[in-house]
């Protein structure tokens, strides 16, 4: 494992199985009666959020808190940084507090990289959503849940066909599951309006399609993206009435899926614009467990992180200040 | 006698010759590999280096007055002497913008204070970049600064009528409009190159058909008005193609490409790291091989460095968050070795011509890029094309250190600039 999670791309096929089984592991601690390992105790865990997001800050605290770290919770509303300070200097006093690893979101693109690759500290870095980059542990926790269902969350995911349905363009979750569902062997297709697409998406390791409807029958799992309605007065698509006839989810589209075929979103959902009320509660929907799976994989990425190699940590330290 | 005599030089990369300044002007030149006979005069050793004209600069952001902290009319020039320029074109986005007399006087007289080289500003065509109504574009051409080039760069002037506009008044007074190509609606919060790698990393991407639309637009405009346009730093293969087309029209147009288009790609992008964030933005591979190879053609007229300095603070940040820019006097000549010398599109006289000739003569300046011989102003860069060397930081005159060619190794150095016979640099550093 490389010492940062930045993108799924950081991830081979042996990291992405270690990740999996680990959080296998860990999802057995959150269900024994004292679930709490001490693997993490005296280490500091940082989750620096520069933007709101209430479910992914809880789902690391849970892990973190899980694995006896201490956590650190900056927030940028209320901080300095709403004052205007630089990513740079919250980056210093992060590294003069001691922090072992931290877990940031960012609305800009590549902001987790430059925290992890300027120099400014030297704990781990965990993107939790930067941009319209990449969310790697939630396309890890995508990929635990349909390993569950489909593999018995066990090995790879070779023969598994996906499809992201949504807007892909503004999308770091689609990105992300497209490096890891591709590493792991699935054969993933994105489907939305051509508005939707990045110029270059032909390079991804994946298809594409503009017709959900024909898709769907080759489907094993349907994951539905977040879209947000003012994309309407930028022209990527006419009203959200369209967009629901075409691309969302309903039950009578889910009807035409394979028979163990799942349904997933990343959340929060927009009911009754990219995906039903009747196709998120339904049977085939896995969108609560979703959620769970987080925590766990939250937790395994924690552990290969700080606590695999607290040894090779030091070393690297006492590299870096010699 | 006074002055210098430069002893073995290779005469724009030919013949070796001894050369002696005097009086501002080159006194003599001997035949080939011949001696002169001068008295008093200092020696250079000109052996290994090739004497180029002082190189001129069409498009330098020199940040004075307003963002003295990034870089000053000095500090800027000093770099551009380094450099071996000995004429640099001022951009107009300073604060407050170059669009009045008063403003381009300011910087003109700054730059015959500083001394390192000639500061000839550029003017505004719109009243504070605004893209709205005219500066006073012919009193800027009457004032001291003598203003011949208009340009809004860093903006477009995008509205068509208001550039049609400006493409007719300049020609009362022969000026030019230079065109920053870049349609504001098709890059709106753009970062860099769209493309396969603005896909992979989420930058919000800068497409090339915003940079050739307003080219094929203002080429039409230029033909149907019968004014001249300059393009600003030319950046992709489809505005060659357009460019090609509208010289073989016969349209009056010239086009300037800046060092870091014709050796660096977007895939610098992938760091993440702020130095490669420049507008327009580094593009594909494709498109560098275009530019070369319109700069060995000549569809592309001219090397502009488009030399912008930051404050540290502007570049050691998130990507979203930078400006825009990226130093590029002191290792324009370097660059140009590497990628169109070293790989055989351009001969060292075709070198003068790119970047001292034909810049001067786009931005009518007298008494630069003047050839090489008895009589004309000893304006004159001596470079070594043999050496190589590892950019660092604290190489830099600018105020600011924002170069994309960190760590890089760059063949070549500038030894000697003369600027009217006096010498500016010497033994590669600053005389003073």
């Amino acid at each position: 494992m490389h010492r940062h999670l930045l993108s799924a791309a950081d991830l081979s096929l042996e990291d992405a199985i270690l990740v999996l089984d680990t959080a296998e592991e860990m999802s057995r601690v959150s269900e024994a009666p004292v679930r709490k390992l001490p693997t993490l105790r005296g280490r500091t865990v940082v989750n620096l959020f520069f933007e709101d997001s209430t479910r992914t800050r809880i789902s690391f605290e849970a892990a973190a808190k899980r694995l006896s770290a201490d956590v650190i919770n900056f927030s940028a509303k209320g901080s300095s940084v709403s004052k205007g300070e630089s990513l740079k200097d919250t980056a210093l006093t992060l590294e003069a507090m001691g922090a072992d690893a931290v877990v940031i979101r960012h609305s800009a693109s590549g902001a987790p990289h430059r925290l992890a690759h300027a120099g400014w500290l030297q704990g781990s870095v965990l993107n939790a959503g930067d941009g319209t980059h990449e969310h790697p542990t939630q396309a890890l926790l995508d990929a635990f849940t349909m390993r569950r269902h489909l593999r018995g969350g066990k090995g790879d995911l070779s023969g598994v066909r996906v499809a992201i349905v949504g807007d892909v363009l503004h999308s770091r979750v689609a990105r992300s599951n497209v490096l890891l569902l591709s590493t792991l062997g699935a054969s993933v297709t994105l489907v939305a309006p051509p508005t939707l697409f990045p110029v270059g998406v032909d390079k991804w390791p994946c298809s594409i399609s503009y017709d959900l409807d024909s898709v769907l029958a080759k489907t094993d799992v349907v994951m539905a993206l977040r879209v947000q309605l003012e994309r309407m007065s930028a022209a990527f698509f006419p009203s959200a009435r369209e967009y629901s006839r075409r691309f969302g989810l309903d039950s009578e589209r889910l009807a035409k899926l394979p028979e163990k075929a799942i349904v997933m979103h990343p959340g929060p959902m927009n009911r009754g614009l990219e995906i039903s009320a009747g196709a998120a509660d339904g049977l085939r929907s896995v969108i609560v467990e979703q959620v769970a799976n987080g925590v766990s994989v939250r937790m395994a990425v924690l552990y290969l992180l700080l606590g695999g190699a607290p040894q090779a940590d030091i070393e690297y330290r006492t590299l870096v200040e010699a | 006698m006074s002055g210098y005599l430069i002893r073995g030089v290779q005469l724009l990369g030919n013949d070796q010759v001894d050369l002696h300044l005097d009086n501002g002007v080159i006194a003599e030149i001997s035949e080939p590999d011949k001696r002169l006979k001068v008295t008093g005069a200092k020696t250079v050793d000109g052996g290994g280096l090739i004497a180029l004209p002082g190189l001129v600069d069409l498009h330098t952001h020199l940040r004075e007055p307003g963002r003295e902290d990034a870089e000053t009319v000095e500090s800027g020039t000093r770099a551009a002497a380094l450099g071996g320029f000995t004429a640099v074109h001022a951009m107009a986005n300073t604060d407050p913008v170059a669009d009045t007399a008063g403003v381009v006087e300011q910087v003109w007289r700054l730059g015959k204070e500083a001394g390192f080289c000639d500061v000839f500003p550029i003017g505004a065509v719109t009243v504070g970049l605004g893209g709205e109504r005219l500066a006073e574009l012919g009193a800027m051409a009457d004032s001291a600064a003598r203003v011949r080039i208009f340009s809004d760069d860093g903006k477009c002037v995008s509205d068509p009528i208001l550039m049609r506009r400006a493409l007719e008044y300049v020609k009362s007074f022969g000026g030019l409009i230079a065109q920053h190509a870049q349609e504001p609606r098709l890059t709106e919060g753009a970062q860099m190159n769209e493309g396969e790698v603005s896909a992979v990393l989420g930058l919000r991407g800068w497409p090339a058909v915003a940079e050739e639309a307003i080219i094929a637009r203002d080429v039409l405009l230029a033909e149907h008005v019968g004014s001249r346009l300059h393009i600003c730093h030319v950046s992709t293969a489809g505005s060659v193609e357009i460019l090609r087309w509208a010289k073989s029209r016969g349209i009056d147009v010239s086009a300037e490409v800046t060092p870091h288009h014709l050796l660096l790609t977007d895939e610098m992008a992938r760091s993440y790291n702020p130095l490669y964030k420049v507008n327009p933005p580094l593009r594909t591979a494709n498109d560098v091989q275009a530019l070369r190879t319109a700069l060995a053609d000549g569809v592309i007229d001219a090397v502009a460095t488009d030399h912008a300095p930051h404050p540290i603070e502007d570049k050691d940040c998130e990507w979203q968050a930078a400006a825009f820019g990226m130093l590029g006097l002191q290792n324009a000549l370097s660059v140009i070795q590497q990628t169109m010398v070293d790989t055989g599109l351009l001969s060292w006289t075709q070198v003068g011509v790119r970047m001292s000739t034909a810049p001067a003569k786009i931005g009518q300046i007298s008494g630069h890029g003047r050839p090489l011989s008895p009589g004309e102003p000893a304006n004159l860069t001596l470079y070594d094309p043999s050496v190589k060397k590892v950019v660092a930081q604290s190489d830099m005159a600018s105020k600011s250190s924002n170069t994309p060619y960190l760590g890089m190794t760059l063949p070549g150095q500038v030894q000697a600039t003369f600027l009217r016979g006096y010498a500016t640099v010497l033994n590669g550093s600053l005389t003073r």
